[in-house]
């Protein structure tokens, strides 16, 4: 019998605004303790909370973004339940009326597009951290009141591979979208998921799991891999799955139940009286459309026809805004887009790679890279030397002209000049000569490589190959 | 005697340098030492004065404040064991109003825990005794502030009013208490006991003095998303003005609810009305039966999510000894607490339970519609609508305490207006055989205390019993 496995997942972002959700408090990650905390996001008796209009903003551009209804009457609830970190005990999130209902995310898999067609996603607001330590617990409440924004997806995907590529892909539309920088390490994006099995064909859902626990997207896979596989196991042994919350566990590489006790909530969600519902109007829908980017999926279309490169490698520059734009500008520089888009992705990336950098460390300009390229589309240095100026450019951050220059790289082009190389090769290598005219045609290489080690590598490689050839036959 | 003045009274007498208004805090603690050891209208008391530089309409007098409302560096109770430590850290909106104005404070009055009572009997602080008879309830929850109105322990008092905590104990001690429309004047700072009821409003020995109150509370608030974007008026420009023709509703089935005393009151209040030149009919609220159980969902439901804040982590009290988390959470709570809070919350989080919800909290949520409807649809017609506040005189101290059933039907007249978060006051308008003060409601539509300030001043010239009142 075939199995299927069926995958919803639950992912919380958090919002870059400057300030939390209902107070003036800053956002900053990774102050000490308590520092960035109020009255209103400590829970104090008498205070309120009021809404940041910077998270409704936020809300409406992805809500744009991912082609979700835009709900224009929409509410805040309470969530209710104890928690040291959670200080009001409730949490103010949305439930029945949430900003953002349907839309989807694409994904690009298995050579093609698809959509992960998404429930609704909803405003709320984050906990606060518990530390134990040896001798107590202890409470942070700097991420308490935090924005979150929760998407949840339909049911509908069927591999731990399109989930990871569900996730890469909204991760990626939300850094285009400047409202959550996707740092799962740091937990700036969380992802919990639901999934059952079911035998291949049939409708009904199997009964499933809800996953927490994952922390990065590796994570994410393997976890789902595990639990497909342990469900599938459980089934064929006619067994039944539970439904139950399991966390996965990333050192032994298994998801182990929650203890039962922790999981059995009754939330009593009720309308946030101290809210007003959230009208949103035309206008300002219009005022965030137009504040919208371009984003990672129309980028990439329009790479491969304005600028006719490889699909597979604009796919590549179009994963980071940042580096798509680096290579717009670095492509504007050149008339040779898809070199440009070589000497990105092979050189500048390597470099970044192996410093542990990202495209915004590079002393290089993008500009700086189209002026590489037509250095050796015009013939002025060769490829080998263009890669020797690349990493004088990377470490100092020069202009390619003046470190061309002030190494004296320029290619030497002058057929007289070789002419003469070539002779002088030939003449004190009688032997290989022989050779070649024996019908060793590869000895050809041999003498290449003497005139460019005589040249420092500044000979014009196809007028010494031109030449050497010529003058070979002529023998 | 200057603390059986009026503050428009005193305002006068300080502006023309007669007094000052350390004058008056000296009167104030003085009374205050002699009296509150028996009526305890007071939670804290403040020995020192505090002047405040500002100069404003209020001149340095000082006021009381209902210790559920927070002035920064002072104790903020809420008669409950739970806040018996905590310190306020900042002001309320309508405190730090008030000290822009000039006030000064003399303490924090006594309620119910929480709010959550209609006689004070539930203060973790102990009950407050009415002055008129100290056998008897004030009144509650703001019992504390009413009581101390009418004995001389204060010129005049915030408090605060879910479900009729700031008219039914005015009534019963013979003072004026208005509850303004919801959303007049900020929530910030006052600690919440049902979010979408509460409203902060002024206890006065007369109507002008609750004028110029709120004259200086109210008005939107950036900190509270409820409050409501309305220009503030001039309320006192509505005192002494004709209100001959106006339509009044009279709520007739309430008076078979009612003692003989409130019955003959309201009689003789409609005859001072017709005087005044008002034409008196009777009015249907189809709804309004309901209205108590109503509020008993509702604000339980709010109060159940108010009070989870207090769970012994961040302030306030903690049980001493517990074995983990959650037994210092249950501990907390069940010692924290007192009985009425218990029950309530109890009750609230019964109501939002799934399963539980739609049959009960939805349910309430549609009937406060309907009740809204009654009194939208009647204010189509008539300027405002009167009953009595209370059905009863002031009751006997432990005499409804065991039945929270009886205790809450006390709140039957007053309900209805925090539910359809309209204004409504109530003015003394009658004594009763035994000699305690009744009080007559006036309700009006959202946002038209200028009709409620009209006919309470035009009523108050033909009927008061400021003379009465227990000062000496
Ligand atoms: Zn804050």
């Amino acid at each position: 019998m075939e199995y299927e496995a069926v995958i919803g997942l639950e992912v919380h972002i958090q919002l870059l605004t400057k300030t939390k959700i209902f107070c003036g408090c800053s956002t900053d990650f990774g102050a000490p303790p308590n520092t960035h905390v109020c009255p209103v996001c400590m829970g104090m008796p008498g205070v309120l909370p009021v809404l940041n209009k910077k998270v409704v903003e936020y809300a409406i551009k992805l809500g744009l973004a991912l082609n979700c209804r835009i709900n224009k009457f929409s509410r805040f609830a309470r969530k209710n339940y104890f928690y040291p970190d959670l200080p009001k005990g409730y949490q103010i999130s949305q439930y029945e009326l949430p900003i953002l209902e349907g839309g989807a995310v694409e994904i690009f898999i298995n050579g093609g597009y698809k959509k992960i067609a998404l429930e609704r996603i909803h405003m709320e607001e984050d906990a606060g951290k518990t530390v134990h330590k040896p001798d107590g617990s202890y409470v942070d409440f700097n991420r308490a009141g935090v924005p979150l924004l929760e998407i949840v997806s339909k049911p509908v995907m069927h591999s731990p591979e399109e989930a990871g590529e569900y996730l890469k892909s909204l991760r990626r539309i939300v850094r285009y979208l400047g409202i959550c920088d996707g740092n799962m390490e740091e937990g700036s994006l969380r992802c919990d998921a639901n999934v059952s099995v079911r035998i291949k064909g049939e409708d009904k859902l199997g009964t499933k799991t809800e996953l927490k626990n994952m922390n990065s997207f590796k994570h994410v896979e393997k976890a789902l891999e595990y639990e497909i596989e342990r469900q599938i196991d459980v089934l064929k042994e006619g067994g039944k799955v539970i439904q139950q919350t399991r966390l996965w566990d990333e050192k032994s590489g298994i998801t182990k139940p929650m203890r039962s006790k922790e999981e059995s909530f009754e939330y009593r969600y009720f309308p946030d009286p101290d809210l007003v519902p959230l009208i949103i109007d035309d206008k300002w829908i219009d005022d965030v459309r137009k504040t919208l980017p371009e984003l990672p999926k129309e980028k990439l279309e329009r790479f491969i026809e304005e600028y006719g490169i490889k699909p597979e490698d604009a796919r590549v520059l179009v994963e980071e805004r940042e580096l798509a734009e680096y290579f717009e500008r670095a492509a504007k520089e050149s008339k040779e887009p898809q070199s440009v888009a070589n000497w990105i992705l092979s050189e500048l990336l390597g470099y970044l790679n192996r410093d542990g950098k990202e495209i915004k460390d590079t002393l290089i300009k993008p500009e700086q890279i189209g002026k590489l390229v037509e250095l050796v589309e015009k013939g002025i240095i060769s490829g080998k030397i263009a890669k020797t100026v690349f990493k004088e450019m990377y470490n100092s951050g020069d202009d390619p002209e003046k470190i061309v220059k002030e190494k004296g790289l320029i290619q030497i082009t002058d057929r007289g000049e070789i002419e003469k190389l070539v002779e002088e090769v030939l003449e004190s290598n009688p032997k290989a000569v022989e050779q070649y005219k024996a019908g060793k045609k590869n000895t050809i290489g041999f003498f290449v490589g003497q005139i460019m080690k005589k040249t420092k590598g500044k000979a014009n490689p196809k007028i010494v190959n031109e030449l050497l050839v010529k003058k070979l036959e002529e023998k | 005697m200057l603390y059986k003045k009026t503050l428009h009274e005193l305002i006068e007498l300080v502006d023309r340098g007669e007094v000052k208004p350390l004058e008056v805090f000296e009167s104030l603690l003085k009374r205050i030492k002699e009296k509150d050891e028996k009526i305890n209208a007071y939670v804290n008391y403040f020995e020192e004065y505090e002047a405040n530089d500002r100069v404003g309409i209020l001149k340095g007098l000082p006021l009381a404040v209902k210790d559920n409302m927070h002035i920064e560096g002072k104790p903020t109770t809420c008669s409950s064991r739970m806040l018996s430590n905590f310190i306020a850290i900042f002001d309320a909106t309508a405190v730090r109003k008030l000290k822009e104005n000039g006030a000064t404070f003399i303490g924090k009055t006594n309620l119910d825990e929480f709010a959550m009572g209609s006689s004070t009997e539930t203060s973790y602080y102990g009950v407050t005794k009415n002055p008129w008879d100290t056998t008897r309830v004030p009144g509650g929850s703001s019992g504390g502030s009413a009581a101390a109105v009418a004995s001389g322990e204060a010129i005049a008092a915030l408090g605060s009013d879910t479900g009729g905590s700031i008219r039914q104990p005015a009534s019963l001690c013979g003072v004026v208490g208005l509850k303004p429309t919801y959303g007049r004047v900020s929530r910030f700072g006052l600690v919440a006991f049902a979010s979408s009821l509460d409203q902060i409003g002024p206890i006065t020995r007369d109507v002008r003095d609750a004028a110029i109150l709120m004259n200086i509370i109210c008005g939107f608030d950036p900190k509270d998303s409820t409050s409501a974007r309305v220009e503030c008026e001039d309320f006192t420009r509505y005192l002494n003005q004709s209100i001959n023709g106006m339509k009044v509703g009279i709520y007739e089935k309430s008076l078979m609810d009612c003692s003989q005393d409130v019955q003959v009151a309201m009689e003789e209040s409609v005859r001072i009305l017709e005087s005044l030149g008002c034409k008196v009919s009777p009015i249907e609220l189809p709804h309004a039966k309901y209205a108590v159980s109503d509020y008993y969902i509702i604000a339980p439901a709010e109060a159940s999510s108010n009070l989870a804040r207090y769970d012994g982590v961040k302030y306030g009290f903690r049980a001493e000894e517990f074995k983990d988390l959650k037994e210092m959470y249950i501990k907390t709570r069940w010692q924290g607490f007192g009985e009425e809070v218990k029950r309530r919350i109890m009750l609230g989080t019964y109501v939002l339970s799934s399963g539980y919800y739609d049959a009960y909290y939805l349910k309430a949520q549609k009937l406060r519609g309907l009740i809204k409807q009654d009194f939208d649809n009647l204010f189509k017609e008539y300027h405002c609508i009167i009953s009595p506040t209370t059905p009863t005189e002031a009751f006997k101290i432990g005499e409804k305490a065991d039945n929270p059933l009886q205790m809450y039907l006390s709140d039957i007249f007053t309900i209805p207006a925090n539910l359809t978060a309209i204004p409504a006051i109530s003015i003394p308008n009658g004594l009763s055989k035994n000699g305690l003060p009744l009080g007559l409601q006036i309700m009006a539509d959202v946002f038209r205390e200028d009709i409620i300030f009209k006919v309470a001043s035009a009523f108050e010239r033909e009927f008061n019993i400021r003379d009465k009142l227990p000062l000496d």
